[in-house]
């Protein structure tokens, strides 16, 4: 083994050790054998660690040493929304009312967290310009898919079985196809044009009536705000088709666009990017969804109501797609979204989407000089370069997003959206001040000097890392997914 | 705008426009069309400060009856257990909770690390070759299961189990609408999945038999019979695994499971009113490149030192789009990561030890219930749960015992119209013999 392994958990372990504390048992020993059939009471221990509580304490705390988190230094990952995570939010979510409480209990016992659920679906009506909105999706990905569904339940509700595609722009975020094709969709592909926006020629060349929906980021993943918007909701709903808004880049528009006013039919968020989830090395999040009102009557159950008697979730909805999962979403993180809006008021939730659009519009243009900008116009939260000038030198993208290692960032997103060559993607976010932000670009500039002048050391980061590249291709070929004793 | 999460001062801004070459910030939204543009500010509560906020928030929460301060007896799919103390303080380590998707392997080989260990862990308890990186809860991960099944046996019908967790049933069936896929109930018989019935009900347009180890009556199914019976006509075995029974319990994979799913939630988790919890995914060799979201993998850096890195991605949406074996992106992983810190405490002694204890206690409260003349009904082995035949509304009584400082069991009756004036009695380790005497007395003075 290489002298550098950090140990896994696994070759720490020493027989004889614990690191738990269980209560006594006070009630009588029977014999387990007893108790259950034969052959299920089980013969091999599972191989877990034998460690005392120092031993994990000191595995972790080396671990998380090993990682970079937005506390750790800028994170300006596109499309992520790597802001701040206010510490009050993680306060809330761990008191015993609110965390230590059970879905299943009698609705009178958990009045408090109702209010929260309940407050929490207005301001987001509010703040998306929707009539009804569902917290139970867990995650961006899985409210695509329930608005999907509830989609599909529409135009069957009215007859429409023909209705089978779903057309998304060839920028869209890899979940929009998936999504469709786990609700039982086909894909159709619509292209942007040389602005970096939905081509509105293709898109009615694509339109039919075999149209489910459109699902269209806004701003774009370009960071570009669709302003064709109006006329793209009048050529989709003129074919009966539905607006689906991916709130993916929400952060770029509040209190100054919602999608409920732009022509769209229903929506998704990402509590854990603009409302400060937080990401939590991916997940857990929360995808709740919006919905017009002609939509309402297929929302997932139960739908949480206030009644004179108080809050209660209402199973009784004839024409509702179902339930997409166990209880009612990811409350921790509904919790963690309501403190933020709190803590941010209307007049805060402006200047975040004002400061987070300022923010990138400077970077953008002290680094245009240095790098490509493909579409240049303003951004809103986020911008696209491109690396193909740099590329011709021999020095692509990812090198530059390794080298950025080497000065204490985490990278941009690169190579995505895919219609953009050798793309990275910025987003600072409004949390981020200006001296991080002149940081960065100085990093930025410095690299792009460095791909002219001594390219070799960008193609061979990271050098200050805890490790170098590692060999993906070997990972693949020869997964080793878990660890086995020698 | 003064704010502490905003650092932007006015005369930051003011070089910021100047460098733009903009007059205001205004300027940077005329591509919204006048149109669209939302006016004013939106009809929201305003902003508090950090203790007012506070201040409302805990009040809010002290409306709620916590498990800390009554004795719950609340189970039906997620439970109060230990939680080691070290937990929250490792997940609270913001390295981890404010970091995304280690996309970037170099500096992210603490999250990927943990989530391989994770992975390993699962392997363990479930018995099987792999396991992937989280999935939502235990609901999402038995449907994914169905769809994965369905795909790889390119067949179009599930057979569930009417004793796997009603919500889970429903969250299947959802799935399934979407892709065409017909689910089909076995119905059970004395808690249990009626084997007669399945093996009259399979056939070879089976994808997969969904069952719960143990299932949601607490009731161990003996898997063997559900094996032979499914792999006869050569359909997968999905098994949804609560992952601290298989402390004790022979392990699905070794009972020929395909597919292990469950929640992780038993393990470090907060209740947190359903979520966020965690779902597991394990599988067979044979399924590895079908498994939806992520999966960490061991490898090499240059100088050949060990490392990880997220693999086998040509499965995923961000590469394969419509084609991805499905459309999950954000999972689980601080929740996966706090199951992976209470498994290591727990270890291998500890995980036996919660096991048994769980089996000990409800054996317990089985028979203290019998001795004070309740029926309680299914016979098999009991793994947390008992369902006991009270006779009476389960509302009322519920509404009795937490004036007792007590939490009482599920009524079945609102998921089974047979089971009417029956609670679902959960019984942990976390529970106290002198709790379940106080409860199967509280009960009876009721009953009387």
């Amino acid at each position: 083994m290489h002298k550098d392994n950090q140990p896994l958990i696994f070759e720490i372990t020493k027989e004889g050790r614990v690191g738990y504390s269980l209560p006594e048992l006070d009630i009588p020993e029977v014999d387990l054998s007893s108790l259950l059939p034969d052959g299920l009471l089980r013969e091999e221990p599972a191989e877990l660690p034998e460690v005392s509580e120092l031993d994990i304490m000191r595995h972790y705390t080396a671990l998380s040493k090993r990682n970079h988190g937005v506390d750790s230094g800028f994170y300006p990952l596109g499309s992520c929304t790597m802001k701040y995570n206010p510490k009050i939010n993680e306060s809330v979510a761990r008191f015993p009312g609110f965390a230590n409480i059970h879905p299943l209990q009698d609705e009178e016992t958990v009045q408090g967290a109702m209010e929260l659920l309940y407050d929490l679906q207005e301001h987001l009506i509010e703040i998306t310009g929707m009539d009804e909105v569902t917290l139970q999706p867990a995650a961006g990905a899985h409210g695509e898919w329930t608005a999907l569904m509830m989609i599909r339940a529409f135009h069957l509700a009215n007859g429409d079985t023909q209705r089978t595609k779903v057309i998304v722009p060839d920028s869209a975020h890899g979940t929009n196809p998936a999504s469709a094709t786990v609700a039982g969709f086909d894909t159709i592909t619509v292209k942007s044009n040389e602005h970096g926006l939905v081509d509105l020629e293709d898109l009615k060349r694509v339109v039919g009536d075999d149209t489910a929906a459109l699902m269209l980021t806004n701003p774009n993943t370009l960071g570009l705000f669709e302003e064709n918007i109006l006329e793209m909701a009048a050529i989709v709903h003129g074919v009966g088709g539905k607006l689906y808004y991916d709130g993916a880049n929400l952060n770029a528009v509040m209190s100054k666009a919602r999608p409920g006013d732009m022509g769209f039919d229903c929506v998704h968020l990402n509590l854990h990017k603009t409302f400060t989830g937080p990401h939590g090395g991916g997940g857990p999040g929360s995808g709740p969804v919006g919905v017009k009102a002609d939509l309402i009557p297929f929302l997932p159950k139960p739908v949480l109501v206030k009644t004179e008697e108080g809050y209660h979730f209402d199973s009784n909805r004839p024409q509702s797609i179902g339930r997409v999962k166990p209880f009612y979403g990811n409350f921790g993180i509904n919790v963690r979204a309501y403190t933020y809006i709190r803590s941010m008021g209307p007049d805060g939730l402006k200047a975040v989407t004002e400061y987070a659009v300022l923010n990138a519009n400077y970077m953008m243009r002290r680094l245009q000089p240095h790098f490509d900008l493909p579409y240049d116009r303003h951004c809103k939260h986020e911008f696209v370069l491109s690396g193909r000038r740099q590329k011709k030198l021999g020095v692509r993208t990812l090198d530059m997003a390794k080298r950025l290692l080497d000065f204490g960032y985490h990278p941009p997103t690169i190579y995505f959206p895919l219609n953009v060559e050798e793309g990275m993607m910025i987003e600072p976010t409004e949390t981020e001040s200006k001296e991080t932000l002149d940081a960065f670009i100085d990093a930025m500039i410095q690299i792009a000097k460095e791909v002219i002048e001594t390219p070799e050391i960008v193609q061979e980061a990271p050098h200050t890392t805890v490790i170098k590249r590692l060999d993906e291709t070997k990972a693949a070929r020869t997964p080793v997914l878990r660890y086995k004793k020698a | 705008m003064k704010h502490r999460y905003l650092p932007m001062t006015e005369q930051d801004q003011k070089e910021m426009l100047e460098t733009i070459g903009v007059s205001s910030i205004d300027e940077l939204f005329s591509d919204i069309p006048e149109k669209v543009r939302f006016q004013g500010q939106y009809n929201i509560k305003p902003a508090k400060s950090e203790s007012a906020l506070l201040k409302e928030l805990s009040a809010m929460a002290a409306k709620n009856a916590d498990n800390k301060a009554y004795a719950s007896f609340l189970g039906a799919g997620v439970y109060d257990h230990y939680k080691p103390i070290i937990v929250d303080h490792v997940i609270s380590r913001s390295e981890f909770y404010t970091a995304y998707t280690p996309y970037q392997p170099e500096i992210s080989q603490g999250e990927l690390q943990a989530i391989f260990e994770f992975q390993t862990m699962i392997c363990e308890l479930t018995g099987m070759d792999l396991a992937n990186s989280s999935m939502y809860d235990g609901g999402t991960a038995l449907a994914e299961a169905g769809m994965l099944a369905a795909g790889q046996t390119k067949r179009k019908k599930l057979l569930i189990s009417g004793a796997v967790h009603p919500e889970s049933q429903e969250v299947v069936r959802m799935y399934a609408l979407g892709q065409s896929i017909e689910v089909v109930q076995i119905p059970t018989k004395d808690g249990m999945t009626d084997i007669d019935a399945l093996n009259e009900m399979i056939d070879d347009n089976t994808a997969a038999v969904l069952v719960q180890y143990p299932n949601f009556y607490g009731q161990v199914e003996d898997l063997r019979k559900v094996e032979a019976i499914t792999h006869d006509v050569k359909a997968l075995m999905v098994v949804s695994s609560n992952p601290l029974a298989l402390g004790i319990l022979t392990s699905p994979g070794k009972l020929g499971a395909d597919i292990v799913v469950g929640d992780a939630q038993p393990f470090g988790i907060s209740e947190s009113f359903g979520g966020p919890h965690c779902g597991y995914f394990a599988v067979t060799t044979k399924l590895m490149r079908k498994v939806p979201g992520r999966l960490v993998g061991e490898t090499t850096d240059e100088v050949g030192r060990r490392g990880f890195v997220l693999t086998l991605q040509a499965r995923e949406q961000h590469i394969r789009r419509d084609k991805a074996t499905s459309n999950i992106c954000s999972n689980q992983a601080l929740n996966a990561l706090a199951a992976a810190v209470a498994m290591t405490a727990l270890g291998k002694k500890g995980v036996q030890e919660i096991a048994t204890q769980n089996i000990l206690k409800t054996n317990y409260a089985k028979k203290a219930f019998e001795a004070a003349g309740f029926e309680v009904v299914f016979q098999g082995a009991h793994f947390n749960e008992i369902v006991v035949n009270v006779q009476t509304s389960i509302t009322s009584l519920n509404k009795e015992l937490l004036k007792k400082g007590i939490i009482g069991g599920f009524d079945l009756g609102k998921v089974e119209g047979t089971l009417e004036g029956y609670a679902l009695i959960a019984v942990t380790e976390q529970r106290t013999k002198e709790e379940i005497d106080a409860l199967v007395q509280e009960m009876g003075t009721f009953r009387a």
